[in-house]
């Protein structure tokens, strides 16, 4: 496997909006040199050549789990919502979607 | 301190009562758990009302249970109804679950007595606590050290003779890395031997449930109580529950153990002179044992900061201030998300979520992830290979004893490293257990593995009580 290019503060960048955290200019900097040797660890499986393996993402492989069809209790709805940090109507609320004025 | 077994037998007799076993309880760690913090929060008059009820149960002739009067503490990222689940993060503050997690239910059902919750890395991300959100957990041994983590409150409250029985959850050896800091018994059971409904996830693939008690046998009877298939976990195995105790005296002769030489590269002198020390008392019970070399084993440390972080990336794009927990108000909804996670998360979670991320984005997904996944199909041929010609796989649990505070913070990977010798079950999903044998210089424990083959926990409770005895 051809091994990838280093990760720039660019990506880092990139991948804070992606996964919706916001991070001062020094946190930047911080978080690309820590990525970079993280990374940089895993260059020794990166070199390996596995193309004749399977991948694992479960230990036992996946199966389907099937249960009787029949309605089971489940959680109250005002229990749920009382954990909300805000409610109106029986529904989670949260601000506008779309940059407009509501 | 008093095991499980003996109190639940002394309560069940009627020799003991439930309450006066719940107040010491409370009241050592009203006297000691303000030094070690390895509470976030006790359940005092919740834990006194249910030792009532079970001494009323005794009174009334009837059986409480395995487990009668035993005072248990979870690890805070076990979900229990109507009571504060915080995963030691700001993001979770004042969250309370509306339904308990199975291992509680379970609990409480053979009568245990849950006294609070413990202190862990946020969101079970770290290998020494020193990630907690309200602060760090001190190892009972010797404060000046950390506990280990992420389970790192669990191990403390056992260790500091607060509990016989605490819960944690290990994804990559975050239980039995602090049992081995704290000298105590951790084990990480076979991945679906132990329902995970109502464990906050990390990396679910990983994600394990096992416990911290000062004795095998207790290991074994609170994993034969936990255990077993849940409905509500559909990775839990279908198999009926797990059947430990037999294994206890069965002892070790003719069983064939492999010194693993990979679970002590990098060791200690310590702690290598002790994992041979319990290599050679396996060998005079009638073992034979036979040094391996399994060098895949060594890879598992890249596979698994690989894995671990994309699927957490992945469980902790929930808390986005929506359907509960902290949520820092903005007036359009993309904006408040960020604001909720930048704020509710700290350093070590925002690092895993974006090393996660980037692991699974365009362009890197093949690279990182998938040769990730392939790397974990190579360590569990390796392991399965060896298990062709040996029982079980003994070596060190962690490289050192536990280190000091701040030793590890300002480089992640010599953190990480803590982990090395742990994570390579968790990948195979296979079963492991950490029990103490001897120390170092200082008196801190040093901790011995037994790892066996996926869904044989039995072995683990067989050797490990055989190097509990020759540690005694």
């Amino acid at each position: 496997m051809t091994e990838p290019a280093p990760i720039t503060r660019d990506d880092v960048a990139h991948v804070a909006k992606l996964a919706r955290l916001d991070l001062t200019e020094s946190e930047l900097d911080t978080y690309t040199g820590q990525l970079a040797s993280i990374l940089g660890h895993a260059r020794d499986i990166a070199a390996l050549d596995l193309h004749a393996l399977e991948p694992t993402d479960h230990p036992y492989g996946l199966r389907n789990a099937l249960r009787e069809d029949v309605v089971t209790a489940s959680i109250d709805r005002d229990e749920l919502l009382a954990a909300a940090p805000s409610v109106a109507e029986g529904r989670f609320r949260v601000g506008r979607i779309l940059g407009e004025a509501p | 301190m008093t095991s499980a077994i003996d109190l639940a037998q002394a309560v069940r007799a009627g020799a003991r009562s439930a309450r006066s076993i719940t107040e010491a309880a409370l009241e050592a760690i009203e006297q000691r758990d303000g030094e070690l913090h390895a509470f976030l929060d006790v359940h005092r008059a919740e834990a006194l009302a249910r030792a009532e009820a079970i001494d009323a149960a005794v009174e009334r002739g009837e059986d409480p249970g395995p487990l009668a009067g035993v005072p248990v503490a979870l690890k805070d990222n076990l979900c229990t109804r109507g009571k504060p689940t915080t995963c030691s993060s700001k993001i979770l503050e004042g969250w309370r679950p509306p339904y308990d997690a199975t291992v509680l239910t379970r609990l409480v059902a053979a009568g245990a007595v849950p006294i609070g919750k413990t202190n862990l890395d946020e969101f079970a991300m770290g290998s020494s606590t020193e990630n907690s959100a309200f602060g760090p957990t001190r190892n009972p041994l010797d404060p000046t050290k950390v506990p280990g983590g992420s389970s790192g409150g669990s191990a403390a409250a056992v260790a500091a003779g607060f509990v016989p029985v605490s819960l944690g959850s290990d994804t990559g050896g975050s239980i039995r890395q602090p049992a081995a800091f704290c000298g105590v018994v951790g084990m990480k059971p076979s991945y679906g031997a132990v329902s995970r409904y109502g464990l906050v996830a990390f990396a679910s693939s990983l994600d394990q449930i096992g416990p911290f008690t000062t004795t095998v046998a207790d290991a074994a009877r609170t994993l034969e109580v936990i255990g077993g298939h849940d409905p509500m976990d559909a990775t839990s195995l279908l198999e009926p529950r797990l059947s430990l105790s037999a294994a206890l005296g069965l002892g070790v002769e003719g069983l064939r153990v492999g010194l693993c030489t990979d679970l002590l590269e990098g060791a200690s002198e310590i702690v290598i002179a002790q994992t041979r020390a319990a290599a050679a008392a396996l060998e005079a019970a009638g073992a034979t044992v036979e040094e391996v070399a399994i060098p895949e084993m060594a890879l598992g440390l890249s596979a698994y900061y690989l894995l671990a972080p994309a699927e957490a990336s992945s469980n902790l794009a929930r808390y986005d201030g929506v359907r509960y927990g902290v949520r820092v108000e903005r007036a359009e909804v993309a904006e408040m998300m960020t604001a909720t996670r930048t704020a509710g998360f700290g350093a070590e979670v925002k690092r895993r979520i974006m090393l996660g991320t980037y692991a699974l984005s365009a362009g890197y997904y093949d690279a990182y992830y998938g040769q990730a996944q392939k790397t974990r199909t190579l360590i569990t041929r390796a392991l399965d290979a060896a298990y062709q010609r040996f029982d079980v796989l003994l070596g060190a649990t962690t490289p050192t004893t536990a280190f000091a505070f701040g030793d590890k913070t300002a480089d992640p990977m010599s953190m990480y490293l803590s982990d090395l010798y742990t994570i390579p079950s968790n990948l195979a999903g296979h079963p492991a257990i950490s029990v103490p044998f001897g120390s170092d210089a200082d008196g801190l424990p040093v901790g011995v593995q037994v790892l066996a083959p996926g869904r044989r926990d039995d072995r683990c409770i067989q050797v490990a009580a055989v190097l509990e005895e020759a540690n005694s």
